[in-house]
């Protein structure tokens, strides 16, 4: 599904984000990226979208291959795979409903579909209320379950949530989780990466460490112990 | 698939038109203005192509025949001369026609009277005066006169106010080309401070823009609302400034005319209103649309 061939992305000599990555994720797994904040998770979340390109290696997603991607086409992988960035990306002129209904209709979903879709996604992070509130007018934790209803409603193959509870209370946080887990459990590959040691310790998920751009442990229904 | 998407680029355009009211509000009004600059350019090329060539026209020359030339003879010259390409027009005037002339603005002085009671005869001479088509062209005329060696000629006046007429042709060529380097210099700075508003208005998007990216969005699925923004900011520009011609140049009109009297400039508006009106509309829709255009590319590259 999503394979990192010996993937380095080096800024500058002095910034090593990712050293001789290999990461292979197969169809419908769940697993946790964890490592203190500036191990490297992100770049590698950005990398899989192509929001960077890395230095060097190779990244395939599906047998297709991302490093290798026409600028043009980009939205096909995009498209493919549902992002909850880190600091949300929310589209500030538009408002909550317009910022989930905009992805589909970038994809030419028909109209119907989106009247029936997005509201089912709002009310599915518990947002129904706030539908035509614009981000500004949102708590963090609400802008990050409209960017996680995104992420959702395109019903991608894979999603990438970057540190998605971040700005949650613990009990949003647990029904996020749960939601992920139920949505994997649908067919749709999660990789999240995240500093919540509870809620990776709970799952029983594959967990992989990274420190300083390296992948220094990789365990199916592994703990996040260290740190 | 194509309407739809047609459908919504369009809605978005207007949605965001009307969202960023403050930005939309300041981009027409520099539009306004640059469509403005461009307007009065026209208005000033027209009002000077008139003065100038009213000057023109002033500027003639004339043969002189010797009193003994009849007026056959004159008259296959003047076919003559009107073949010549570089010729607007001739007019004749007999030694009679002359006297006349030269009485009537005379009228009011006893001493030119008295002493052409005194002559008796017309002392006139026959003349032909001849206009050409640009002044730089007379002299060219007066060669081929003097080189053709008519024995009924007297003199051709070009000779004697050379000097004259070959430094108001200066002149004329001078402010005509001045004046378009001008006009041209003042249109490129409007478009330039319109340009450079878009591409501001832009750049405050440009996140906006990467997002709609990385979410998987198609260039042109981005590039639409913009480019139906760009419209909307020229067709408004464009009704506002022609809403701001209609009363100015009503009101400048008959102040002009007592300057100009050969040029009505209300009138000169309506006759050339549709004209007026496309390159008003064209001009700030296309500067719209290509500064949005070009505003956006760098932006679209991710």
């Amino acid at each position: 599904m999503i394979f990192f061939d010996n993937v380095s992305k080096i800024y500058n000599h002095h910034s090593v984000a990712l050293k001789n990555v290999t990461l292979k994720v197969d169809p419908k797994d769940f697993i946790f990226l964890v490592g203190s904040s500036g191990a490297g998770k992100t770049t590698l979340l950005k990398l899989l979208i192509r929001e960077e390109q890395p230095t060097d290696g190779k990244i395939f997603l599906d047998g297709v291959e991302v490093t290798n991607t026409d600028v043009n086409d980009l939205h096909m992988i995009r498209r493919r795979v549902g992002t909850v960035f880190q600091d949300y990306k929310l589209l500030p002129t538009k408002t909550a409903y317009e910022n989930i209904s905009f992805v589909m209709e970038a994809a030419g979903r028909a109209d119907a579909e989106i009247e029936e879709d997005v509201p089912e996604v709002l009310e599915l992070v518990g947002l129904s209320d706030k539908r035509d509130n614009f981000p500004h007018q949102l708590s963090g934790g609400e802008k990050q379950r409209v960017a996680i209803a995104r992420a959702l409603v395109n019903r991608p193959d894979v999603i990438l949530a970057d540190e998605p509870t971040g700005d949650l209370d613990p009990i949003n946080t647990l029904e996020i989780i749960k939601l992920l887990q139920k949505i994997n459990e649908l067919g749709t590959t999660i990789v999240l990466s995240t500093h919540n040691k509870e809620i990776v310790n709970s799952s029983d998920k594959r967990v992989v460490l990274l420190d300083k751009g390296e992948i220094i442990s990789d365990k199916e229904k592994g703990k996040y112990l260290l740190i | 698939m194509f309407l739809t998407h047609l459908q919504r680029i369009t809605k978005s355009g207007l949605l965001s038109y009307k969202r960023n009211g403050w930005l939309s509000t300041a981009t027409v009004l520099v539009m306004v203005l640059m469509l403005f600059v461009i307007g009065n350019l026209i208005f000033m090329g027209a009002l000077a192509g008139v003065i100038l060539s009213s000057f023109e026209s002033k500027v003639d020359i004339s043969v002189y025949f010797l009193p003994d030339a009849n007026e056959h003879t004159i008259t296959s010259i003047k076919n003559e001369i009107e073949t010549l390409p570089d010729v607007r027009d001739i007019t004749y005037i007999s030694r009679d026609r002359a006297l006349e002339l030269f009485r009537e603005r005379h009228k009011g002085n006893q001493l030119i009277s008295a002493a052409l009671e005194e002559i008796g005869d017309n002392p006139l001479q026959a003349s032909l005066n001849i206009r050409a088509k640009d002044p730089s062209r007379y002299a060219a005329i007066s060669e081929f006169l003097l080189h053709k060696n008519y024995k009924e000629i007297d003199k051709i006046n070009y000779f004697e106010n050379q000097q004259v007429i070959e430094r108001m042709g200066a002149i004329f060529r001078a402010v005509r080309g001045s004046g378009m380097f001008l006009a041209f210099f003042l249109a490129f700075i409007a478009i330039l401070v319109t340009f450079n508003t878009i591409r501001l208005a832009i750049y405050t998007m440009r996140e906006e823009i990467g997002i709609m990216r990385l979410v998987g969005a198609t260039k042109w699925f981005i590039r639409g609302p913009f480019i139906v923004s760009g419209v909307l900011y020229g067709v408004t520009a464009a009704l506002i400034t022609l809403m701001l011609f209609f009363p100015l140049i009503w009101l400048a009109s008959p102040r002009l005319a007592v300057l100009v009297p050969e040029f009505d400039i209300f009138r000169y508006f309506l006759q050339n209103l549709v004209l007026f009106s496309l390159l008003m509309f064209g001009g700030g829709i296309s500067i719209g649309v290509i500064s949005s255009l070009i505003a956006i590319r760098r932006y679209l590259r991710v």
